[in-house]
């Protein structure tokens, strides 16, 4: 028993499975720490803020200045506020007034804003041009000669129904993150709920492993006794568990499921009923496997000398049959958590997982941000980390399966 | 081999042990069909040391397996004390158990392996009532009957059957059956594994078992000299049938059947010396 421990910790594809999925578990447990609160509650007001760290505007004012001189802070302020369209209008100037732009590089805002100075004469109305364009030529350059002389911002406050100026604000004036009172760190930002999605997944990713534990547990304990009754006892009862066993597999386990699922209906659907119906529907290839392995074991010898020495039935399968299955069987419990993870995803995709109000799971975060279109509108941070953490938990369990397959079944050792 | 060398009882009028009528195993079906027993009788008396000899493959085991109770014939019946024996039912198996005990032809695969050995001794141990027995008494008797086949129980205690040899597992198993002292006994090969010094010693055990407790014998050998120096009544099987069975003086030192011929023929002679001149040394 030891010495088969040892084997599989000697097992490189078993530790590497073993070590990402023990670190997803301690996230799990340490994140909360650092970040505790209720993983629903909206902190962003409108969907998808991008992920980064939000700074307080209101408190920046009131936190007290520095002056710092950095050369390329213009430039970069200029460069920031020049959209793409203004690059692409600004180009398409220069064209009109049949100006040679093969050197120019539009992402170099220096050398577009000199071209621009150069070239740019308010009073010559090109050839073709509407008026309107004319107008937002006009205004474009007002304001980027407003960038450019860095024009002092002036904060005022209401008092008695006249504003007073508070403070002036210039383009050198900096405040340490540190000062701010409030600054706060969104490194996936937010989903379409407003929500918090890094405390989000980590709790999500929680439920999800609950959820497949316990479908995993409900499979295995399921298909094990079932298993072994048929296998070891035969006759009538192998034939009925062997009928009931068929029955589950001519239909196919994830129709089954979404038939339960759909009639429990919306209200009773938690994360540990959901978690059940999956183990419910799951069961029958455990069966199969553990009957024909215990078959092959029933009339083995050892088997014969425990029932010449007396042994009840329960006490053989227990001392004689189970131990013997055992790495199968936690091979199999393995496979069962991850297909289990995948089933309660697949569901909450189409809607019928665990009720959306309660808890996260990974499945309906992907399921949230499918129905806000994250996917279309560019919101990346809201489904790909579900989906990266769906694959690593089931890379990593599955990893772990072949180390202990290779463990057990030496004939498979690469 | 001019006489025998044990008095052999005359057991035609003991009473019966276990009897058989027809006993058929047939295995598979279609291409793949083997009839492995092909409709034998046989009439087994208490107290009466029984061998059957046959080559491999001839059906010894799984006729054994049928007179255990842990395979079903196909065909045919068999009588437990002269009545047709009932055990349907896993409590009438159960009880019938109580009373057969077997010694199985290959000692690696009888135990299970993720027991100490230890447990086997203590199984037989409380199977006879001695449940309550001081731990130093249980310790004596599994001692002694480690002793008895030649093996030293401290040196086996809380090992793993793995962590034994082939002959020592052997060994192991009889030493069950001087704990358990059954009514009957299969033993299929139950010495192939072990020494010729221990040989002696377990075979004049269960000699001892048998005049003591009247311990019904059935002895699967393949090995003819051994059966006609221990036995008192030999079967012949081949290919599933009996071809010949009797008295071992009787069927070994006057065979009809041409199978025992052969099988009597193929016996080494120790004493005889070799003829070489029947070989010849130049052939290729
Ligand atoms: N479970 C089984 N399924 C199919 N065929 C079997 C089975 N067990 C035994 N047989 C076949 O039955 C025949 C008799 O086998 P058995 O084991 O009784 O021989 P044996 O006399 O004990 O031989 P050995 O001296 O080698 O032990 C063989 O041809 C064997 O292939
Ligand atoms: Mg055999």
């Amino acid at each position: 028993m030891k010495n088969t421990i040892k084997q599989v910790f000697h097992s490189p594809k078993f530790v590497g499975g073993f070590v990402i999925f023990v670190a997803i578990l301690l996230t799990m447990i340490i994140y909360p720490l650092f970040n505790p609160g209720n993983p629903l509650q909206q902190v962003s007001v409108g969907t998808f803020a991008r992920p980064g760290t939000y700074v307080s505007l209101y408190d920046a004012t009131k936190a007290t200045s520095n002056t710092l001189r950095l050369p390329d802070a213009d430039e970069k302020r200029v460069a920031a506020s020049l959209s793409a369209e203004d690059r692409v209008a600004m180009v398409e100037y220069f064209t009109t007034m049949g100006i040679d732009i093969s050197e120019l590089d539009t992402e170099d805002t220096d050398a577009l804003l000199q071209m621009w100075d150069d070239n740019y004469d308010p009073s010559v109305r090109p050839k073709g041009m509407t008026s309107a364009k004319v107008n937002y030529y006009k205004r474009l350059n007002t304001s980027l000669q407003d960038l450019k002389s860095g024009d002092t911002l002036v904060i005022a406050e209401e008092v008695d129904g006249e504003l007073v100026e508070s403070k002036k604000i210039t383009t050198t004036d900096y405040v340490r993150t540190g000062a701010v009172a409030n600054v706060k760190t969104l490194p996936l930002g937010t989903d379409n709920f407003g929500r918090d999605v890094l405390k989000e997944l980590v709790s999500a990713t929680g439920t999800s492993i609950l959820i497949g534990l316990i479908a995993g547990v409900v499979a295995t304990l399921i298909g094990l006794t079932f298993g072994l009754l048929a296998g070891y006892v035969g006759g009538f009862l192998d034939d009925f568990i062997m009928f009931i066993t068929n029955i589950f597999t001519v239909i196919p386990g994830f129709v089954l499921l979404i038939l339960i699922t759909y009639s429990i209906g919306q209200e009773q659907r938690g994360a540990a009923v959901v978690a059940t119906v999956i183990g419910l529907t799951g069961w029958t290839w455990t069966a199969r496997s553990v009957r024909s392995q215990v078959i092959s074991l029933r009339n083995r010898d050892h088997v014969n000398l425990s029932k010449l020495s007396g042994h009840s039935l329960i006490r053989i399968i227990l001392t004689d049959i189970l131990p013997y299955i055992a790495s199968y069987v936690v091979m199999a419990f393995i496979l069962q958590v991850s297909s289990g993870i995948l089933a309660e995803a697949q569901l909450s995709m189409l809607g019928l997982g665990p009720q959306t109000t309660k808890v996260p799971t990974l499945g309906l975060m992907m399921n949230w941000a499918m129905l806000y279109s994250a996917h279309t509108n560019g919101s990346w941070w809201a489904y790909f980390p579900v989906i990266l953490v769906i694959t690593l938990i089931s890379f990593s369990l599955n990893l772990m399966n072949t180390g202990l397959d290779q463990v057990f079944n030496p004939t498979l050792r690469d | 081999m001019n006489e025998p060398a044990r008095v052999q009882k005359d057991f035609s009028n003991a009473p019966l042990c276990l009897s058989g009528k027809g006993v058929t195993k047939i295995f598979g079906f279609g291409d793949k069909k083997t009839v492995a027993v092909d409709h034998v009788d046989f009439e087994f008396h208490e107290g009466e040391f029984v061998s059957i000899v046959g080559e491999s493959g001839s059906g010894k085991t799984t006729l054994s397996k049928m007179l255990l109770g842990l395979s079903n014939a196909t065909e045919g019946e068999i009588f437990f004390q002269g009545k047709p024996r009932d055990i349907g039912s896993g409590h009438k198996k159960k009880e019938y158990w109580k009373g057969i005990q077997a010694i199985f032809q290959d000692p690696f695969s009888s135990f299970n392996t993720f027991q100490k050995i230890d447990t086997v001794l203590l199984d037989c141990i409380n199977m006879r009532g001695g449940k309550g027995l001081s731990k130093e008494e249980k310790f004596n008797m599994m001692s002694e009957a480690c002793h008895f086949v030649n093996l030293e129980f401290k040196e086996l205690t809380n090992k793993y059957p793995f962590e034994l040899s082939g002959g020592q597992m052997q060994r192991l198993m009889i030493a069950r059956i001087f704990l358990l002292k059954p009514k009957i006994l299969l033993a299929d090969e139950p010495t192939s594994m072990v020494d010729a010094c221990s040989r002696a010693t377990i075979l004049d055990m269960l000699l001892n078992l048998r005049d003591e407790i009247g311990m019904t014998v059935i002895f699967i050998t393949h090995d003819i000299g051994l059966a006609y120096y221990i036995s008192d009544t030999v079967y012949i099987m081949e290919h599933g049938k009996f071809v010949e069975y009797g008295k071992a003086d009787e069927v070994i030192l006057n065979p009809h059947a041409p199978y025992t011929k052969r099988l009597i023929s193929d016996v080494p002679k120790i004493h005889e010396e070799w003829d070489l001149s029947t070989v010849d040394l130049k052939a290729e």
